[in-house]
């Protein structure tokens, strides 16, 4: 991120220096940052703002687009849009429930699927409510998830490969069985060991 | 709503991969409408999405890409509405499937395909089959199994099978491995809606006649 950004005051806002933060907590503060600044921008509007998430999403954005097999003229295009969303959608991004990154994932992923369904059928988003200001704090979720990126590094090859097609690649299980040659039942078997040992790691039990 | 029967974790991944067919896409949703439980799942499943965004080697924009987004920040906001209908008013049936149809499912054009048993194939795209299925008090279905995935979320009404008994707004979600007999288990209509992932295995007259039962 662009620590020298002067608009960025209140992001980078941070008790302690970063030499004195282990990894987990560099990564967390990131991750808080990003959080902060999208909250941030639902009251502000402030569009440099809007530019520095740009800067960090957009590109990683346009690569797990890229991932999902579109050209990559599409790839740039679905990319600016999603971040237009973004921007439009600002005020209903709730810290409490997701991070930046997840929230920005399923606005790509959304944008993604619509624009592969050539017959325009409607997303079925759940209905949005608009966050309470006074309580769009700064959630669990985000701890979750920079425990996870530790925890996906921790997974076997072979949960890790099957976690990697279906979320980068959009495959389907039966896809997934079929390229890599196993049965469907080991497919899904694979995800769901992925998945309790993500959530053993974020601590929190099914 | 008292729900009892959930998704597998690995639907829940497939929904929040975006990796689903249209139609179990749909069907999720419907569950999702119904079930705070599964939506705080799914916020889990989503993370793993944002984790692994975050992990990503990004691929860079052109130079304009910015520039040309900044430009629309203040444009009105377009209609993102990609359908014209209102969903309509119906508690009865979740909003998104409510969306699709269109009508009152009283109203919809309904084909008997057998005693006790009429369905309505949704025509959605992709691999596998949506349909609706509305079968009589104590009708029983044939002894049968799945090919790939399949999902049933209850709509109305309730069955009973080897696994349990299934009412408004619970899911079975199986797979090949699975094989079920149910029976409607109370004197109203028992509605579902029903999505598989995987192409018919039959063609043909006989595809016609074993259609109906090879999803269940």
């Amino acid at each position: 991120m662009q620590e020298n950004d002067a608009e960025g005051g209140d992001v980078n806002a941070a008790a302690v220096t970063p030499q004195e933060m282990t990894a987990e907590e560099r990564r967390k503060q990131v991750r808080d940052d990003w959080s902060a600044c999208l909250s941030a921008l639902a009251e502000t509007r402030d569009k440099s703002e809007f530019a520095r998430l740009f800067a960090y999403f957009a590109p990683r954005v346009k690569a797990y687009i890229l991932r999902l097999g579109m050209p990559e003229a599409t790839a740039e295009e679905v990319a600016q849009e999603a971040m237009l969303l973004v921007w439009r959608k600002a005020h209903l991004f709730n810290a409490a429930k997701a991070s930046a990154s997840t929230w920005i994932f399923t606005l790509a992923r959304n944008q993604s699927i619509d624009r592969m369904r050539r017959d325009k059928m409607p997303l079925y988003e759940l209905p949005e409510e608009e966050p309470d200001p006074e309580h769009r704090d700064l959630g669990e979720h985000s701890v979750i998830e920079v425990r996870m990126k530790e925890a996906i590094a921790t997974l076997p090859e072979s949960q890790a490969q099957v976690l990697h097609l279906s979320y980068y690649e959009g495959k389907s299980h039966s896809e997934i069985a079929d390229q890599l040659g196993i049965p469907l039942g080991s497919v899904k078997s694979r995800l769901r060991l992925a998945f309790s040992k993500l959530k053993a790691y974020w601590g929190e039990d099914s | 709503m008292k729900i009892s029967h959930h998704f597998d974790d690995a639907t829940l991944m497939a929904y929040s991969a975006g990796s689903l067919p249209q139609g179990m896409a749909l069907l999720v949703a419907c569950h999702l409408h119904w079930c705070e439980q599964c939506r705080e799942r799914t916020r889990e499943t989503d993370a793993v999405g944002g984790a692994m965004l975050d992990s990503l080697t990004p691929a860079m924009l052109t130079d304009d890409a910015l520039n040309a987004v900044l430009a629309c920040l203040d444009e009105p906001e377009q209609e993102f509405s990609l359908s014209k209908a209102e969903p309509l008013a119906d508690d009865h049936l979740p909003a998104p499937l409510a969306q699709v149809l269109g009508k009152p499912i009283d109203d919809l054009p309904w084909k008997r395909i057998g005693y006790g048993v009429r369905q309505l194939d949704l025509e959605l795209d992709g691999p596998g089959a949506t349909r609706l299925l509305r079968i009589s008090p104590g009708v029983s279905v044939p002894h049968h199994t799945h090919s790939g995935n399949e999902l049933t979320l209850i709509l109305q009404g309730s069955y009973s099978d080897e696994m349990g008994r299934f009412c408004r707004g619970d899911v079975a979600d199986l797979d090949g491995e699975v094989s079920h007999q149910p029976i409607v288990d109370t004197d109203e209509d028992c509605i579902c809606l029903i999505a598989t992932d995987a192409p018919l295995k039959f063609s043909g007259l006989m595809g016609r006649l074993v259609q109906p039962f090879i999803g269940l």
